[in-house]
């Protein structure tokens, strides 16, 4: 076990930019200190890290070389999505592949181009909002990155086309390990919408990506949030994103997760001021033998703020899912109107669910409601649709689009929606091992 | 165009149906009354091809068709179309996409072209307008959050862009106010033709004041124990299904 521990400290930048020295060094003392977490571990308890422990993937990434272009570029944009791109191959970025220039109003800096001005914002940013204390892997992050993204949106920015991180991997001789760390921070009455994307060209890949976002939203900001986890099956991907939001600041959260042998995607977002609000979506499709675990942690702590919640899973063969959906209501946060909702579909017996919707309530002037649901397709609506003369895997088809349409709806980027709709169609289909063909 | 000769069937197991046999011509309206528990609801389930409902003995054929064999959505694109006693909520699924699905379907099997958006359109929102259902319910998901009375609409404005041969409907006068009755009795009458027929499984003979059956059958205990025209309804409607039951002990 604690052999990963120290193992990993060799992924550790030799001479890392001014701004990650401080975030190491605390990062490695608390990653030290620990054992890798495991099943007695409340966290982690569904979900297993034997995959990443017995694998050999701590070693760095060799860069993005990239011998077909035109693949790649297919991969970043499609004939729906308009979004700006920034983008990074097996975690490096690439400069000929992202856009040439930001929006007017937005500034995205390298932690390792950034000037001394700007090294000083990032220094005190990093880490600010992700608790290495409380995340294990927030803290490998922490100890052993090289690089990242500071993107910074200017107050009362409104932007048109969303910014889109997309994260390409890509595989290597050699197994390998990519560290991704961002930065979003959302100005005063600004409005923002930022893809975070992990995808690949195969579903046969050999990387763990640790990756770590802290979003901070100024007072009155709006950002909608689509990360999404596409790097293939064979990819391990341990993610956190972790939110700050100001007075009256509104976050529209969507996050989805394709399925892989390890996927793991911890949200945390804290109300700190009163007036703000979140909207929380999310889907997970695992099938064969993969497994999505999604965690999710809402701090109330101030008044009248808002929370919204709905997360729709489709699982099948022998796939795991996890989902925990915790809401935590402090004593100060009265007022606060909180609803989480969790359905699953299972299309196999063997499939899994891990459910546990987790409120804690200490304010007495609150209104809150949760509700997990895990069944199968109901046979009635299946009878319902084909004594109408829709086929039988048409009407499967029709009724698992419509068991996740509900969170389809809140991504309000239409070229998202566009490039998502036939992928969740082919994973659907794949779910239920049907024959139709998907349009 | 409907005959069915000794028709067993069975629910979990349990025989429901005991060999019921009915004939119905082109055009022919049939209303089925009977007690609760004696099958009615069942057999529109095993006319309708539900899984689970399986048919033990005798036959049923439909225009020359062995109609037991066909599927469930086979026996709807051939003309079959069960309006549904509580009609299924389908959340996510708009109505619109539904029954654009349904009627393509239907179109494809007998060799024909998706209709285009535009046509179809046009077509659904005047047949809204004639079950008395605002447009809004087009877009909205099927029945979901729909009252009982706008559920069974909804399965008469299905049936109108259809265009089934052969209707079922099963109870669907339960729990209609009066002026809900009229619009779902005027949406059946307007699709009385000759090439198409009906029947109409009911508990309340209200229903036959509406919609004029040309014949009325009383099932009991999964057998058709007594048919006649529109006065049997009001005979029923008078004395109850007492003196019909061979248990019923004498007066």
């Amino acid at each position: 076990m604690s052999d990963f521990v120290q193992a990993a400290l060799a992924l550790a930048p030799e001479d890392p930019a001014a701004c990650l020295r401080e975030l190491g060094k605390n990062g490695r003392k608390i990653w030290q200190g620990q054992t890798m977490p495991n099943r007695k571990t409340e966290n982690w308890k569904y979900t297993s890290l034997r995959v990443l422990e017995e694998g050999d993937y701590l070693r760095r990434s060799e860069g993005g070389a990239v011998t077909d272009v035109q693949a790649i570029e297919r991969l970043i944009a499609s004939d729906s999505l308009t979004a700006t791109p920034i983008v990074f191959i097996n975690g490096q970025y690439s400069e000929a592949l992202s856009a040439q220039s930001m929006p007017a109003g937005v500034s995205c800096v390298q932690f390792s181009h950034a000037d001394s001005a700007q090294q000083t914002v990032i220094g005190a940013a990093l880490g600010r909002i992700a608790d290495a204390a409380r995340h294990p892997f927030v803290a490998l992050n922490d100890s052993t990155c090289e690089d990242g993204l500071l993107i910074d949106v200017a107050p009362d920015t409104r932007l048109k086309n969303s910014l889109q991180i997309c994260n390409i991997v890509l595989p290597q001789a050699q197994s390998y390990t990519v560290q991704q760390r961002v930065l979003l921070n959302i100005g005063s009455g600004a409005d923002a919408s930022v893809i975070e994307r992990y995808v690949s060209n195969t579903s046969k890949q050999n990387c763990f990506i640790n990756s770590v976002t802290e979003v901070a939203l100024a007072d009155n900001a709006r950002l909608s949030h689509y990360y999404l986890d596409m790097a293939g099956e064979d990819a391990l991907h341990i993610g956190g994103v972790y939110v700050d939001l100001g007075r009256d600041a509104t976050y529209n959260g969507f996050q989805l997760g394709h399925g892989g042998n390890l996927q793991r995607l911890d949200l945390q977002v804290n109300h700190n001021v009163s007036g703000s609000h979140c909207e929380l979506n999310g889907i997970y499709l695992p099938n064969k033998a993969q497994l999505v675990d999604f965690h999710t942690c809402v701090e109330h702590r101030a008044p009248h703020c808002t929370t919204n919640e709905v997360y729709r899973g489709i699982v099948g063969d022998a796939a795991k899912a996890v989902f925990n959906g915790r809401i935590h209501i402090h004593p100060d946060a009265q007022k606060t109107v909180a609803d989480l909702s969790n359905k699953n579909l299972l299309t196999s017996y063997n499939a899994e669910v891990d459910t546990k919707p987790e409120l804690e309530i200490y304010a007495d002037d609150v209104k809150c409601s949760h509700g997990a649901t895990v069944a199968q397709l109901d046979e009635k609506s299946l009878y319902y649709l084909r004594s109408r003369g829709i086929d039988h895997d048409a009407a499967v088809m029709m009724l698992s689009y419509g068991f996740i349409s509900e969170v389809l709806d809140s991504i309000t980027d239409a070229g998202l929606r566009g490039l998502l709709q036939p992928l969740l169609s082919q994973a659907i289909s794949e779910e239920f091992h049907l024959q139709v063909a998907t349009s | 165009m409907l005959s069915i000769k000794d028709l067993h069937a069975t629910v979990d197991g349990k025989e429901i149906l005991k060999g019921l046999s009915l004939e119905i011509g082109s055009g022919e309206v049939h209303a089925i009354m009977g007690p609760n528990g004696s099958g009615k609801s069942t057999l529109g389930h095993v006319l309708a091809g539900r899984d689970g409902y399986e048919a033990t003995g005798g036959s049923v054929t439909f225009k020359g068709q062995d109609l037991l064999s066909l599927a469930a959505e086979e026996r709807a694109r051939e003309g079959v179309f069960l309006a549904f006693q509580y009609p299924v909520e389908v959340p996510g699924v708009s109505n619109m996409e539904f029954m654009k699905a349904s009627v393509d379907a239907v179109r494809a099997h007998r060799g024909e072209e998706p209709i285009d958006s535009m046509s179809f359109m046009k077509t659904a929102r005047a047949k809204t307008k004639l079950v008395d259902l605002d447009e809004q319910f087009l877009k909205r998901g099927v029945n979901e959050g729909f009252s009982g009375g706008e559920k069974k609409r909804n399965e008469l404005l299905q049936m109108m862009m259809l265009e089934p041969s052969l209707c079922i409907l099963d109870e669907t006068d339960s729990g209609l106010d009066i002026d809900a009755l009229k619009v779902v009795a005027d949406g059946v009458n307007g699709l009385r033709d000759a090439e198409r027929s009906f029947i109409m499984v009911t508990h309340y003979q209200r229903l036959l004041d509406f919609i004029k059956p040309d014949f009325v059958h009383v099932l009991s205990d999964g057998k058709i124990i007594k048919s006649g025209d529109h006065s049997l309804a009001l005979e029923l409607e008078d004395k109850g299904y007492g003196w019909l039951l061979p248990e019923a002990p004498a007066a």
